[in-house]
């Protein structure tokens, strides 16, 4: 809390005129500016989501023209896939398709969007002195970027790799930003709250701590349902063919899904064994089973399933998949349902 | 968690032949043992606990608020009653619950064992024979080196520093390396496990020996006890507490502070509290005093026990005179109306003074009971606008007669007993809307006064003696789970054949191999660079299918 906020609300109380009064409880100039980004912010996702799509769409048609051609089979592919590796990597920049021009500009984008993304919560943060993240609004916009820079990350990595994966991957962008921009538009309509200051319960470091693990985790879990998912869309199926074709191969969704989750799941139990402090020092008592508390212990519980299922006989992939794509509706129920629908000590929704 | 699918059977040995009566019960336990104990089994009852849970958060549950339970059931005609029956409204506390994790318990520690086992077996152990064939392996390279084996050797045990390495002489002339390394990653394992158990123990503890104890204090020095049981107004206990042996301490509440923002939401809760313990107890009340600021997120930590402020409210402070002019000042807590402009409700209950005769002073009893505002609305229906005190005023009505107190029934000190209205030993007198300071006179002459007003804190003594110790688990927890998942377990081999040439063997065929042994991919980097290091891009073939990403 900033003193002088502290100090202006006090002196209107104790003159005795209780009028409601913005501007001594956060800085609008900056609570504006962090608005805009944040629209903005979304408007280039979205821009960024359609040209992902504009990218599938061509690489489908692509992959069926292919597969329709038939006798050409694998090693037409494999020409194919070494030509754009080509006008990666190679000396000489052969003209790129569209459809890669269209992926490059989309993650360019993803890129600035994430930017102002992050220039919007720090605005937020400075507007209202504390850590940007004390309401749902703040929280889901925190779970978004982290989304969006952990799905960057992702493919970055896979980049590195060098034998063609990221532009596989990349095909899968606008299923990634897809959820990220329903979300924040969520956020920014039905969950805003004007930037104000926290309830006393919530002034503590912990805040910082708690949240910011729970927000990574959340955003992590997200990049990893939408590779399950997808690996679950994609099926078994070793050719696919319509909607499906340009899908990344089977395996490759399943290592993004797997190598996500087992980063995201210890701070997920970091942000829950946090979360049990906090509540020790602030409700007095460390668990208690309160209905968000039994959701994340709910979701914990599921993910560790996830991990246990990678390493049984039998639930290795298609069924574990299923577990990570529950493991994330339930992260999104936790969210949602809890914090607006039933009553307990973490409804600090800022929803009215 | 590779090792899981390897049998766990060979410790039962094989079913014996001879078919005595006691060998169907056996094998039928030990059956059901191998399943309990199954990876599978593990998976599907980590599946029941979660769904076990959901009802937790989507019904109502005793443990959080007892009155949307009752309100539940009154809504549900039949199948409130039912879900009652079988626990949904206590989960946490069900048989079934309990059912299932002890179940995923036992079949943990039935897993943990065996493999500590073979952990601390494996962890002495020198590392496997290599392979035959290297290049059947997922990561292989081949190389020839213009150097002598003894030289090549030299290398690699100087790269191959801190994996456990065995070196073993071939009858074929080769010399075979063989290496691994990431056993930690098992013992996190172990440790995230066996930290799970120390923590569901530490909890249980904590339920056995804990207790939690609510008791609402007013404000002005106003002081709390923690000698017994009956100092509380609520008291939840463990079974093993029987409330005679509490660690003694005194609490005396001077004044609380509330502020709020201007729109009323809350901004800071501060009470200034001053608290005595263990041997200062025995200089008494009029002893040293420890200052101490209670707020929020900011408990009062005394040796065995925690005092927490959970709440707070207003208790209007009321003069009676009555015509003789005996005179009696009450100040009782009133309940909180609305938490968000602290309307308040609530019976101020006061027996007049000097009645020797027992009847007439039953018939002689007041309460004043009614709406309390800190900031009114001003106007005949009083109501709040603002939690702080700028504008304190009272709507009450004065009961006078028989308060039914003594009647040995227990009775609301926020409410008037509505039986005695009913049956006319308790007659309304007045109603009237008192600001601070002003005053009613009723019938007999007798003045009521709102001359003050006070406030309440509710303060949470919690004590949990294994506290400490689920702490200690829920690190270790998080260090092993931490261990097991960045740690890789893998191996790697090397061959070297020596190349006789007309000049003696100076050269050396370097053969590498290698293979992670866990689910995780993301051993082709390190590999790659092992490779470089030791054959210095002179393979001849190399295959990695792994696709050396990470």
């Amino acid at each position: 809390m900033p003193g002088l906020a502290i100090s202006t609300a006090t002196a209107t109380i104790s003159t005795g005129t209780a009028v409601l009064n913005g501007t001594a409880m956060a800085n609008e100039t900056l609570a504006t500016y962090s608005d805009y980004a944040y629209r903005t912010a979304m408007v280039i996702y979205l821009a960024a989501m359609v040209l992902h799509l504009g990218e599938y769409a061509r690489d489908r048609v692509a992959a069926s023209a292919l597969v329709a051609a038939g006798s050409g089979g694998p090693s037409t592919t494999a020409v194919t896939v070494g030509t754009a590796e080509g006008a990666v990597d190679g000396p000489v920049r052969a003209p790129r398709s569209r459809a890669e021009r269209f992926g490059r500009t989309a993650v360019a984008l993803t890129i600035l969007g994430a930017v102002l993304h992050a220039v919007s919560l720090v605005l937020r943060g400075a507007a209202v002195d504390r850590w940007p993240w004390g309401n749902m609004y703040e929280f889901s916009s925190a779970i978004c970027l982290v989304a969006v820079v952990g799905w960057l990350t992702v493919l970055y990595r896979s980049q590195r790799g060098g034998d063609g994966r990221a532009a596989q991957l990349r095909t899968i962008g606008s299923f990634v930003l897809l959820p990220v921009v329903i979300l924040m538009f969520l956020a920014g309509t039905v969950l805003y709250a004007n930037a104000a200051p926290v309830m006393p319960a919530l002034r503590s470091y912990w805040l910082a701590i708690h949240v910011t693990a729970a927000s990574i985790s959340g955003g992590m879990f997200l990049v990893a349902g939408v590779a399950s998912a997808l690996f679950l869309l994609r099926g078994t199926d070793p050719e696919v063919t319509g909607f499906k074709a340009a899908l990344p191969a089977r395996d490759a969704l399943d290592r993004v899904a797997y190598r996500v989750t087992v980063i995201a799941f210890p701070i997920w139990t970091f942000a829950i064994m946090t979360g049990a402090i906090w509540a020790e020092a602030a409700w007095g008592r460390f668990w208690g089973w309160d209905p968000k508390e039994t959701v994340a212990f709910v979701a914990w519980v599921v993910y560790a399933g996830y991990l246990h299922a990678r390493a049984t006989a039998g639930w290795r992939t298609g069924r574990a998949a299923w577990v990570n794509v529950f493991g994330f509706a339930v992260m999104l129920f936790n969210l949602f349902f809890v914090n607006l629908v039933v009553a307990g000590f973490h409804s600090y929704a800022g929803v009215n | 968690m590779s090792l899981t699918t390897e049998p766990r059977t060979d410790a039962a040995g094989p079913p014996p032949r001879g078919r005595t009566a006691l060998s169907r019960p056996l094998a039928m336990l030990r059956n059901t043992w191998r399943g309990l104990t199954s990876m599978r089994t593990a998976l599907t009852l980590l599946f029941l606990l979660a769904l076990a849970a959901l009802p937790g958060a989507l019904l109502p549950q005793r443990s959080l608020n007892s009155g949307k339970v009752d309100q539940y059931i009154q809504n549900r005609p039949t199948l409130g009653p039912l879900l009652d029956k079988l626990g949904f409204f206590e989960v946490f506390a069900s048989s079934w619950f309990a059912a299932v994790y002890l179940l995923l318990f036992v079949s943990l520690i039935g897993c943990l064992t065996p493999r500590t086992f073979e952990y601390a077996r494996a962890f002495r152990a020198a590392p496997v024979v290599t392979p035959r064939n290297l290049s059947r392996m997922p990561h292989h390279a081949t190389a020839t080196l213009d150097e002598a084996p003894d030289q090549v050797l030299e290398k690699v045990r100087g790269r191959l520093r801190g994996w456990r390495v065995a070196v073993i002489e071939e009858p074929a002339g080769d010399t075979a390396v063989s290496a691994e390394r990431g056993y930690l990653r098992e013992a996190g394992n172990l440790v995230f496990h066996i930290a799970l158990v120390g923590l569901l123990i530490g909890i249980a503890a904590g339920k056995l020996f804990g207790y939690e104890g609510q008791v609402i204090v007013l404000t002005g020095g106003n002081q709390f006890c923690n000698t017994g049981i009956l100092g509380y107004d609520s008291f939840k206990a463990g079974t093993r507490v029987d409330g005679t042996a509490l660690d003694p301490f005194c609490i005396k509440v001077d004044d609380f502070d509330a502020r709020y923002l201007p729109n009323g939401a809350p901004d800071s809760f501060r009470a200034s509290i001053g608290y005595q313990s263990g041997d200062e107890l025995n200089a008494g009340p009029n002893g040293p005093w420890h200052p101490y600021q209670l707020e929020v997120n900011s408990p009062l930590r005394l040796a065995g026990d925690r005092v927490y402020l959970l709440g707070h409210g207003y208790a209007p402070v009321f003069t009676v005179t009555w015509p003789g002019g005996e005179s009696r000042t009450v100040a009782t807590q009133w309940r909180l109306a609305d938490p968000n402009t602290l309307l308040s409700e609530g019976a101020t209950k006061i027996d007049r003074p000097g009645m020797a005769d027992e009847a007439q002073r039953r018939r002689s009893q007041i309460a004043i009971t009614g709406l309390f505002a800190p900031t009114s609305s001003g106007g005949k229906i009083v109501t709040s606008m603002y939690p702080a005190p700028l504008d304190p005023e009272a709507a009450v009505d004065v009961y006078r007669g028989d308060l039914g107190l003594d009647d040995g029934r227990g009775q609301s000190i926020f409410e008037v007993d509505q039986r005695q209205v009913a049956s006319g030993a308790l007659k309304k007198v007045a109603r009237s809307n008192l600001k601070l300071g002003q005053q009613l006179t009723l019938d007999d002459g007798t003045v009521i006064r709102f001359g003050d007003l006070s406030q309440w804190v509710s303060l949470q003594v919690s004590h949990d003696p294994a506290e400490k110790w689920v702490l200690v688990f829920a690190v270790l927890v998080l260090a092993g789970l931490g261990t097991s998942l960045t740690i890789r377990r893998r191996r790697f081999w090397v061959r070297l054949r020596p190349v006789s040439g007309d000049d003696g063997p100076s050269r050396t065929v370097v053969e590498i191999g290698g293979l992670a042994r866990t689910d995780q991919a993301g051993y082709g980097e390190e590999f790659t660079r092992l490779r470089a290091e030791l054959l210095g891009g002179n393979d001849l073939h190399e295959r990695d299918e792994s696709g050396g990403g990470s």
